[in-house]
């Protein structure tokens, strides 16, 4: 008992580094992608052809591939394009790109469940588009987009560890390094374990607050 | 006030306004009949341009608003719609629904816009019920809100597109006579509707539409009584 109470001591300073870089990684992307998706939305519902046609075509690449790569081509691949990342940012994009064709297909749906009447009736009192969208599509869609967006924020945060796959030191980087010295597997990942299930909680208090919020008068 | 001329609209390759002719003085009011699919709630919306239009001209106050170079959001400003439908926000209060053009089109100050909200949800009957949502009003409320919505912007013209067609038949009523009034108050209104009894005592024009034109324009007892043309004197028979 005594000699886990130690090893957590230890242990936990560079898991709390790790976890620190974990929170940043997760929350850029989280930002970002959620930007991204959005972005690409109004390209795919678009009825442009020169704006849903290339977006479609890119979320349906960068679905059908896994992160796992995505993240080695952003980090090994991009250099040779001349555009050198370090591997927090490599991460933090790779994750961003990633889940903003997630995002993408989140705000669309809820974009698209909202009546046409409402565009008419705010087009109608001569409203622009981004005023519409942001005072009357939104508001509403949020309701409809937040609870899928919520679990796609609390997956991005776990997938947040396969930045570890490009030398970035987050939570679960930091649990192996100690492991692979120490020997003490039960302790560190469960000690990880533990931390993830942690900042997922904190991160689904976040989406409830926001989906009270949202919530129809 | 309003001149439409040969107006064509298709949908794909469907042609839905053939070549429209319509005119409407100002403090006119002009219920538009006709069998469904003739094409009234298209002619409402590509005036105030919900809708673009292929062929044609549509001059509001001596302005063409149908060509490229006119500012459609001053158009749709300038010209007021009811929908079947009502459409109101749902997740704004009766006094934010009202607002929000004003100020957000017409820059006005919220205290003002607020002010004449107030006044204009009073005129419509609804004093008290600035903060209901739309979700704690009845159907009729709704549609008077959505009057009053439009009346906010202070339009050259109300449109309403078969205004009344969605509502409980005892809240019809209350819609009406807040539409007669409108009317009473010199309002310009192109109206369509079913109401019948409605195009009879308070529109001084009727147009009657059928296959995507204006087959009769005239005063309702005319229109109504004597119609010139097999096609609006077998329709009228049917619903009269």
């Amino acid at each position: 008992m005594e000699k886990l109470l130690h090893n957590i001591i230890e242990f936990l300073p560079s898991l709390l580094k790790g976890t620190q870089f974990t929170i940043q990684i997760t929350f850029f992307a989280i930002i970002i992608s959620t930007l991204f998706g959005f972005i690409f939305s109004l390209c795919l519902i678009s009825k442009k052809r020169y704006l849903n046609k290339p977006v479609r075509i890119f979320i349906n690449i960068i679905r059908g591939t896994p992160l796992l790569v995505q993240m080695f081509y952003v980090y090994f691949v991009l250099p040779d394009l001349g555009i050198k990342l370090g591997a927090m940012q490599a991460g933090i994009l790779a994750l961003s790109i990633c889940y903003g064709a997630y995002h993408a297909e989140i705000f669309r749906s809820g974009i698209i469940s909202i009546t046409i009447g409402q565009w008419d009736a705010a087009k109608s009192i001569g409203l622009r588009y981004h005023q519409i969208m942001s005072r009357i599509i939104l508001p509403q869609a949020a309701r409809i987009i937040l609870p899928p967006m919520g679990t796609s924020y609390i997956i991005l945060l776990k997938d947040s560890s396969l930045a570890s796959v490009i030398t970035v030191r987050e939570l679960t980087r930091a649990g192996q390094l100690i492991a692979s010295t120490t020997f003490e597997n039960l302790t560190v990942f469960t000690m990880v374990a533990v931390i993830y299930i942690i900042l997922t909680q904190l991160l689904n208090l976040f989406i409830h607050a926001m989906e009270k919020k949202y919530r129809l008068k | 006030m309003i001149e439409i001329k040969n107006l064509h609209k298709f949908f794909g390759k469907a042609h839905i306004l053939k070549g429209v002719h319509l005119q409407v003085k100002k403090r006119d009011v002009t219920v538009i009949v006709g069998p469904s699919g003739s094409g009234k709630s298209t002619l409402l919306r590509c005036i105030n341009r919900l809708e673009e239009i292929q062929e044609g001209e549509i001059w509001i106050d001596g302005e063409n608003i149908s060509s490229t170079s006119t500012n459609v959001y001053k158009v749709r400003a300038e010209v007021g719609m009811v929908f079947q439908q009502f459409n109101l926000f749902p997740h704004m209060n009766a006094l934010q629904n009202v607002t929000l053009g004003p100020i957000l089109t017409n820059k006005k100050p919220k205290k003002e816009a607020e002010h004449s909200a107030m006044e204009l949800l009073r005129k419509v009957g609804l004093s008290g019920k600035e903060q209901a949502y739309p979700s704690q009003l009845s159907g009729g409320q709704q549609q008077r809100v959505a009057i009053a919505r439009a009346l906010a912007m202070q339009p050259k013209v109300m449109l309403f597109d078969e205004a009344t067609s969605a509502l409980d038949p005892e809240l019809v009523g209350e819609v009406l006579n807040v539409m007669k009034q409108l009317a009473q108050d010199g309002m310009t209104m192109i109206v369509v509707t079913h109401e019948m009894g409605f195009a009879k005592e308070v529109a001084n024009r009727v147009a009657f539409m059928d296959e995507g034109i204006v087959v009769e324009e005239g005063p309702p007892n005319e229109i109504f009584d004597h119609p010139k043309t097999q096609r609006a004197a077998s329709f009228f028979s049917k619903i009269l």
